[in-house]
């Protein structure tokens, strides 16, 4: 089908602060026709690319059984393409063996007012936000299938089961396959509120079935965004205002424009220049050599120093954003037996996907086309549109695979450049590659904040009172303004909020959570797990603090607080218990605690350390618990905790972007240091999920956030000595 | 005319000698298994074997290569078959998002060669590729799964 989108550009806001979770962009989008004229009539059949009939958006069949599922999410190693694969097949009852995927493109979805919904992949929503849709296609589908059978066979549906694929009539015992009827499926009207399956039923949902999409990243077959070859393709590289915010004032192309290899020399927006040339190190080679001179703006003047001087004003400012009260914590303080009182604080920190960014485009007047490895295909779609100047109707996206993303990839400034250095060669695809250091020093780094706290007991050593003030970044004031709520960034507050999916996990008789805002010229962005990975350290480290105060056992003091939330209390239990909590440690081993509600799960850490000379820890062991809720493969959720502990402790112990001069100093994985297999200590996940009607919890980012704070409160276990500013290394302290 | 094998086949390769090995793989003798990660030899995602040893691609410049022989990832695998290493990985469900594990597949076949059954602390000094995604419990795994097939 054809549709002429509307050229004037409507636009909408997707998603709302913390409804919008982890990438809560103020993502622009073209309108696209209205669901009306969009509407897709039950005699005509919609067909793939490759000419086989879609029973439903997400369904299509083809004659030899095959079914491919469409999955509208980013797959970027954390499994969502398998789980939403299962989910669909669960309700379709196909044969899991014949399933295949696909991603619809970010411009047919626009044409089809947006029939696969959301794109955007972050905030861990990528399964928890889609799962019913999702099923109900499969579900709507299977009912088709099983009615066009029944048609066939002049009997009613209520007489044919489906199952594996194959469809039959229960009385006769005749059968046929989905491959057969899926034309005729196809051709009838998509019936609304088909009933789901109680999870109870599942038998390829929650099952911990193997990956989709394992084999091509064992042998170099998969095609990364980075590995893309088109006819006639150039590479670019480019370079951007050292300093963020910064521009660019001139550039002397006439001392590489003779080098090898070397087409193009351009200037890319207000602040890059590329150098476009027959292989990226060709470009690259040249880029390195073309003088450039940069007006680096004010950010230049800024400093770590500078900015954690700004951050600690904060500390005690009188005006900040209220995240969370109850009571009155200030006159509770003030009447407090006795009060503990704390500062921590937290950097910036990269991404560092192991692929950096990059996208590809091919621009001629009458079409753009871009092929990226993107958390949020329309987003991407949008940046595209945006910086081509091009109609909606003209432009094309394709998502290719992403070497990683943890929230880098939902950010489409490589995409903008792509299309602005393409649009200099019309007709020619280039292929734009950030070099690791650009990667490094152009980030939508880990928000900077730091955090004040303050506890008062009674005279019976009860904790009464709870003020803890965040000082620092906020991502949303710098990424969707309008989603501000009168000024304040909820999302700030992820693990601290109100209830709901990132609700406080403690009840404390009198408390105020608020925020300080305190914005930066270097770029904050989601980064995996995002605010919830500071706010995590900040309390769990100082309830350890406040259990210490009381002469109360940190599991206790914490299970008191916990009363009113059993399911934070259900997996702190988890930890406990597995790690033998009741029980002493080996000798010279010490264990440290954490919990949190992030993305909607409930997670807990326990962790066993040994420290040698003070400074080197030996990480024996961790157990973690998740409860999302559901489980949809629970294999893949063991890796993904597994894995949020890499991230989490490579965070603890090295990560951190300092800034000189505006500029941010770590330019690679030398300074920038992450973990190796030297470092990785057993991780032993506990997946409960204890079902119920509450929303589903994410899995890929909340368990990040645990980490770092169990380890810390068994490192003061050990030694006595309280570290309240991450990462580790600059206190000189490292792996054993 | 920098000549030399990958994966068996005989390549003459015009280029500046100075680039580096990763580079001539990926742009002019179109295997891009093999990634680009950082360029400093420090994340081992350009892992190949020269002469069965692993190396960093990213730090070899391709004229210190001229006359010998090297293997990329895809050539691992031998006559449709998944080498052990592979096969392992593919048992354990080692990759997230995948970019890092061609390398990391070379640097563990490469210890395999060298050290038929590694204990973890072989495994340890021998295996310092980074990855992001954090799979290394499952590579240990699959090492030791790998080791004993």
């Amino acid at each position: 089908m054809t549709t002429v989108l509307n050229p004037t550009r409507r636009s909408f806001v997707l998603g709302g602060a913390l409804g919008g979770g982890g990438l809560a962009l103020g993502l622009q989008l073209p309108f696209g026709p209205t669901a009306a004229d969009a509407a897709e009539g039950p005699a005509q059949v919609i067909r793939d690319a490759n000419g086989f009939p879609e029973v439903t958006a997400w369904v299509v069949i083809r004659p030899d059984d095959t079914v491919v599922i469409r999955i509208a999410r980013s797959e970027m190693g954390q499994g969502t393409l398998t789980g939403l694969a299962q989910l669909v097949a669960e309700e379709l009852e196909c044969d899991w063996g014949k399933v295949t995927t696909e991603y619809p493109t970010p411009g047919q979805n626009v044409k089809r007012a947006r029939i696969w919904r959301d794109f955007a992949t972050g905030g861990s929503r990528g399964i928890r936000a889609s799962h019913e849709y999702v099923r109900e296609g499969g579900a709507a589908a299977r009912t088709m299938l099983v009615q066009a059978a029944a048609n066939r066979w002049n009997v009613a549906a209520s007489e044919c089961v489906a199952a594996a694929s194959v469809i039959t009539h229960t009385p006769s015992g005749r059968s046929v396959t989905y491959g057969q009827v899926a034309e005729d499926a196809a051709r009838l009207e998509i019936p609304k509120g088909v009933k789901l399956k109680d999870p109870k039923d599942w038998k390829i949902a929650g099952k911990p079935l193997a990956r989709l999409d394992t084999l091509g990243k064992l042998t170099g077959a998969q095609v990364y965004g980075t590995d893309l070859k088109l006819p006639g393709m150039l590479n670019a590289a480019i370079r951007d205002c050292p300093v963020q915010r910064g521009s660019l004032r001139s550039f002397d192309a006439t001392k590489v424009s003779r080098m090898k290899g070397v087409r193009h020399v351009l200037q890319v927006g207000t602040s890059a220049v590329a150098v476009v040339a027959d292989t990226w190190w060709q470009a690259k080679t040249a880029l390195d050599a073309l003088p450039i001179e940069w007006d680096e703006g004010a950010g230049a003047k800024a400093s770590s120093a500078s900015i954690a001087f700004r951050l600690k004003e904060g500390l005690t400012a009188s005006q900040a954003f209220t995240g969370n009260s109850n009571g009155d914590a200030r006159g509770a303080l003030a009447t407090a037996t006795k009060t503990v009182e704390a500062v921590y604080d937290y950097p910036f920190q990269n991404h560092a996907p192991m692929e950096p960014m990059n996208a590809t485009a091919r621009y001629t007047p009458e079409r753009l086309e871009v092929w990226v490895p993107t958390q949020n295909g329309e987003a991407s779609f949008a940046a595209a549109t945006e910086a081509a100047g091009l109609p909606a109707d003209k432009v094309e996206v394709y998502k290719i695979n992403l070497g990683g993303g943890f929230g880098r990839r939902g950010f489409q400034d490589f995409v903008t450049q792509a299309v602005l250095i393409a649009k200099q060669i019309p007709g020619t695809p280039v292929k734009l590659l950030w070099s690791r250091e650009e990667d490094m020093t152009h980030g939508r780094y880990h928000p900077i904040m730091q955090s004040r706290l303050v506890g008062g007991f009674d005279a019976q050593n009860r904790l009464v009172a709870l003020h803890m003030r965040l000082s620092g970044q906020s991502i949303i004031a710098d990424v969707a303004p309008a989603n501000l709520v009168n000024g304040m960034d909820p999302l700030t507050f992820q693990g601290l909020y109100q209830p709901g999916e990132h609700g406080f996990g403690y009840t404390v008789p009198n408390l105020l959570i608020d925020h300080a805002m305190r914005n930066t010229h270097l770029k904050p962005g989601f980064w995996r797990g995002v605010n919830a990975n500071q706010n995590a350290i900040f309390l769990e480290c100082f309830v350890d603090e406040l259990a210490d105060a009381a002469g109360a056992d940190p599991l206790e003091f914490r299970r008191q607080l916990t009363v009113n939330h059993p399911r934070n209390r259900g997996v702190l239990d988890a930890v406990a218990e597995r790690i033998g909590w009741s029980k002493p440690a080996a000798p010279g081993v010490y264990r440290g605690l954490a919990q949190m509600k992030a993305f909607g799960s409930f997670v807990a850490a326990a962790a066993e350390i040994s420290v040698t000379g003070g400074n080197r820890i030996k990480i024996h062991r961790i157990v973690a618990a998740t409860d999302p809720g559901y489980a949809v493969n629970p294999a893949q959720i063991e890796r993904q905790v597994a894995g949020s502990f890499v991230y989490g402790l490579s965070a603890l112990f090295f990560g951190e972007c300092t800034v000189k001069d505006g500029r941010v100093e770590q330019q690679n994985f030398d300074t920038y240091e992450s973990m190796r297999i030297r470092h990785m200590p057993k991780v032993e996940a506990i997946v409960m999920p204890t079902g119920g009607s509450e929303p589903w919890g994410g899995i890929g980012e909340p368990t990040i956030c645990v980490a770092a704070p169990a380890v810390l409160n068994a490192f003061y276990r050990a030694t006595g000595k309280r570290i309240r500013s991450i990462p580790l290394k600059k206190h000189g302290i490292t792996f054993a | 005319m920098i000549a030399f094998s990958v994966n068996g086949k005989a390549q003459s390769i015009d280029a500046d000698p100075t680039t580096p090995l990763l580079w001539i793989l990926r742009e002019q003798v179109g295997l891009t298994g093999t990634k680009y990660g950082c360029g400093i030899a420090q994340c081992g995602a350009c892992t190949v074997h020269l002469e069965g040893a692993p190396v960093r691609s990213c730090s070899i410049p391709v004229a210190a290569v001229a006359g010998r022989s090297i293997t990329t990832i895809e050539g691992l695998a031998k006559d449709n078959k998944l080498h052990k290493v592979q096969q392992a990985w593919l048992d354990h469900q080692v990759p997230q998002c995948g970019y890092c594990q061609s390398g990391m597949i070379m640097a563990a076949a490469a210890l395999l060669n060298q050290i038929p059954k590694p204990t973890d602390a072989q495994i340890d000094d021998n295996i310092t590729n980074i990855c992001r995604c954090g799979t290394f419990q499952q590579v240990r795994q699959a090492i030791h799964a790998a080791a004993a097939a």
